[in-house]
């Protein structure tokens, strides 16, 4: 990873003051974070930090007050919060949520076709498709059977490969180590390197502190609703607070 | 369009097949039956029909979408007496009268989809079991105004509605006639509600029901998708309705309680939540059941058990099949695992 370089990099992704209430708990006072082209950047944190709302308000699924200004697919800087929820896809950012949200009773193959739902290049989307298949040959050997049926790590590929079919510029990914089996978890953080050196931004929710700042570029800590603070992924990793707090100590 | 993409559609409307087959051959059923059947067997029949459009277009919303609409009776009802009250209208006496009855659907419909726009645009952003509360209430408010509507014959009701008359030209018996189109809509609702859930963009609906956090992620506006089903599944509501009145020729408030709307869910839940061919399937028992069934029944113990029966299958069903008859599944998938079942078990009979 240090071998690429961030300083030159422009921002894909910039979040101000973001802030969001459910009815009348505040559950994010002031989270402000960027992510830059080509990287990997993590918010780690514990449960109830407010990882899961920030992304879910960078894509507009839950209301917040703030700003985030997305680069689109054409270049332009958007205020994401003027853009309809619906077609925030179709300028560049997919989310993968939070347990996967694979479409159960739907076959792989109409999964990873609702993942291309706002896209209208089908010729495209037919390629797309054999990348993918070729990325992930586990899918491909299940593309007919129902979403719900596979294993949990195989719904978590669904899940990547289906916001990938959107063909964003920006992937957002909650949690997804989330309820995996260790050796599980290594081949799907593999596979967000993998995608990741291939060009694809990648913004990450993630508990697996460990896991997450190994593979992360940069990463933001995120205690009760704020940035607590932020730091390079492999400084991180040897940060005392950090260890203490989400290394499970010495 | 290619040549290609015109196979390829043609052999998509190929796996249609077989509940519309079940349906086209009611229909040749009824023709047949004309002569033999007595009126009272020929009602029964048109009944499974309105039946069919009723549950397939409650399963757009309940079973395909995943909301849960209690009112669907009072889309039926704005149907029903949209299609009574036109029939009689002076404007429409030049038209030939088969062409008049399978218009008439449309009329109904039509305002039924309005009526769907208009509970569906503010409640459809409610989540879970707010929804089934507006749409419960909506279906009441219609019950009552057309209870105190003299219009419409308030709470006496509309007696003696015309319906399709004989056509010796085309062979026609009225029940032929009628019959005729009762089948027309029933295919029409079937086809274009396959064709609607079976689309690309149709998968919408049922990405909503799996999952509607992601189906948001994936772009999908998830309540114009929601007021969509609604306003499709009202229209084809209204449609039922209008076969409804002109097969049973009278029409009363009271008929259009929330029961009516719990029968069309019943018919769906027994059926397969997501199921057409359940769907057809549990329309056509349940309609004959009270009938045929639970008449004779009722005239042996002299207490009407409609409802307690009702209400055993629905629990012997949430106990022992959850899912319904057919879950989500259809009629290809229902033979194929026929198929495997009775594989498997000439499988095991064999000597080991």
């Amino acid at each position: 990873m240090t071998a690429k370089p961030t300083a030159a990099r422009e921002n894909i992704l910039k979040v101000s003051d973001l802030a969001v209430s459910y009815g009348g708990i505040q559950a994010l006072k002031s989270v402000s974070f960027e992510v830059k082209t080509g990287e990997i950047v993590s918010l780690i944190g514990a449960n109830g930090a407010g990882k899961t709302t920030t992304l879910r308000a960078v894509s507009s699924l839950v209301p917040y007050t703030g700003t985030v200004e997305f680069k689109s697919k054409s270049g332009e800087v958007l205020n994401l919060a003027t853009v309809p929820q619906h077609r925030i896809v179709k300028f560049g950012l997919a989310h993968s949520p939070e347990g996967r949200g694979v479409f159960p009773n739907l076959t792989v193959l109409e999964n990873l076709q609702m993942g291309a739902f706002s896209r209208t290049d089908k010729e495209e989307i037919a390629q797309d498709l054999e990348l993918c298949f070729a990325s992930f040959p586990r899918l491909k050997e299940r593309v007919k059977q129902k979403a719900g049926t596979l294993s949990g790590g195989e719904q978590q590929m669904l899940a990547i490969a289906r916001a990938l079919m959107a063909k964003p510029s920006l992937l957002l990914l909650d949690e997804p180590s989330l309820g995996l089996a260790p050796l599980i978890v290594a081949q799907i953080f593999e596979i967000i390197k993998k995608i990741n050196s291939e060009g694809m931004t990648v913004l990450l929710v993630e508990q697996n502190a460990r896991m997450a700042l190994k593979i992360s570029d940069r990463a933001y800590v995120v205690e009760t609703g704020k940035i607590s603070f932020s730091g390079r992924g492999k400084d991180l990793l040897g940060d005392p607070r950090i260890i203490d707090s989400y290394l499970g100590g010495h | 369009m290619t040549t290609e993409d015109r196979v390829a559609r043609f052999k998509s409307l190929g796996s249609i097949p077989a509940p519309m087959a079940a349906i086209v051959l009611l229909s040749l059923v009824g023709v047949l039956l004309d002569t033999s059947a007595n009126p009272y067997t020929q009602f029964v029949m048109l009944l499974i029909l309105t039946n069919v459009v009723l549950a397939t277009s409650l399963n757009l919303v309940n079973g395909f979408t995943g909301q849960f609409s209690l009112g669907h009776a009072g889309f039926m009802a704005v149907g029903a007496y949209t299609s009574a009250w036109l029939v009689t209208r002076p404007e429409l006496s030049g038209m030939p009268d088969l062409v008049k009855f399978l218009i008439l659907p449309i009329a109904g419909g039509a305002l039924a989809a309005v009526a769907g726009l208009i509970v569906g645009l503010p409640s459809l952003r409610l989540r879970g079991d707010y929804l089934a509360i507006v749409t419960l209430g909506f279906g009441e408010i219609i019950r009552v105004v057309l209870l105190n509507s003299e219009a419409v014959g308030g709470a006496r009701g509309l007696y003696g509605i015309p319906s399709a008359q004989a056509v010796p030209e085309l062979g026609l018996s009225p029940f032929s006639a009628q019959f005729l189109v009762a089948s027309v809509w029933s295919v029409i609702t079937f086809v274009v509600l396959w064709r609607i859930v079976h689309s690309a963009k149709g998968r919408a609906f049922l990405s909503v029901r799996e999952d509607e956090i992601a189906a948001e992620a994936m772009g999908i506006n998830i309540t114009q998708i929601k007021v969509r089903a609604f306003v499709i599944s009202a229209f084809f509501a209204g449609v039922g309705g209008s076969l409804f009145a002109h097969s049973v020729k009278y029409l009363n408030p009271s008929t259009f309680t929330f029961t009516k709307s719990v029968d069309i869910i019943i018919m769906i839940v027994l059926g397969g939540m997501g199921s057409f061919t359940g769907a057809v399937i549990a329309a056509a028992i349940i309609t004959v059941l009270p009938e045929m069934v639970l008449r004779e029944l009722q005239q042996l113990t002299g207490v009407d058990l409609r409802m307690v029966i009702y209400s055993l299958l629905l629990i012997l069903f949430m106990i022992l099949r959850p899912s319904g008859i057919l879950g989500t599944r259809e009629a290809p998938e229902l033979w194929r695992s026929l198929r495997d079942f009775f594989q498997r078990r000439s499988v095991s009979e064999k000597p080991q």
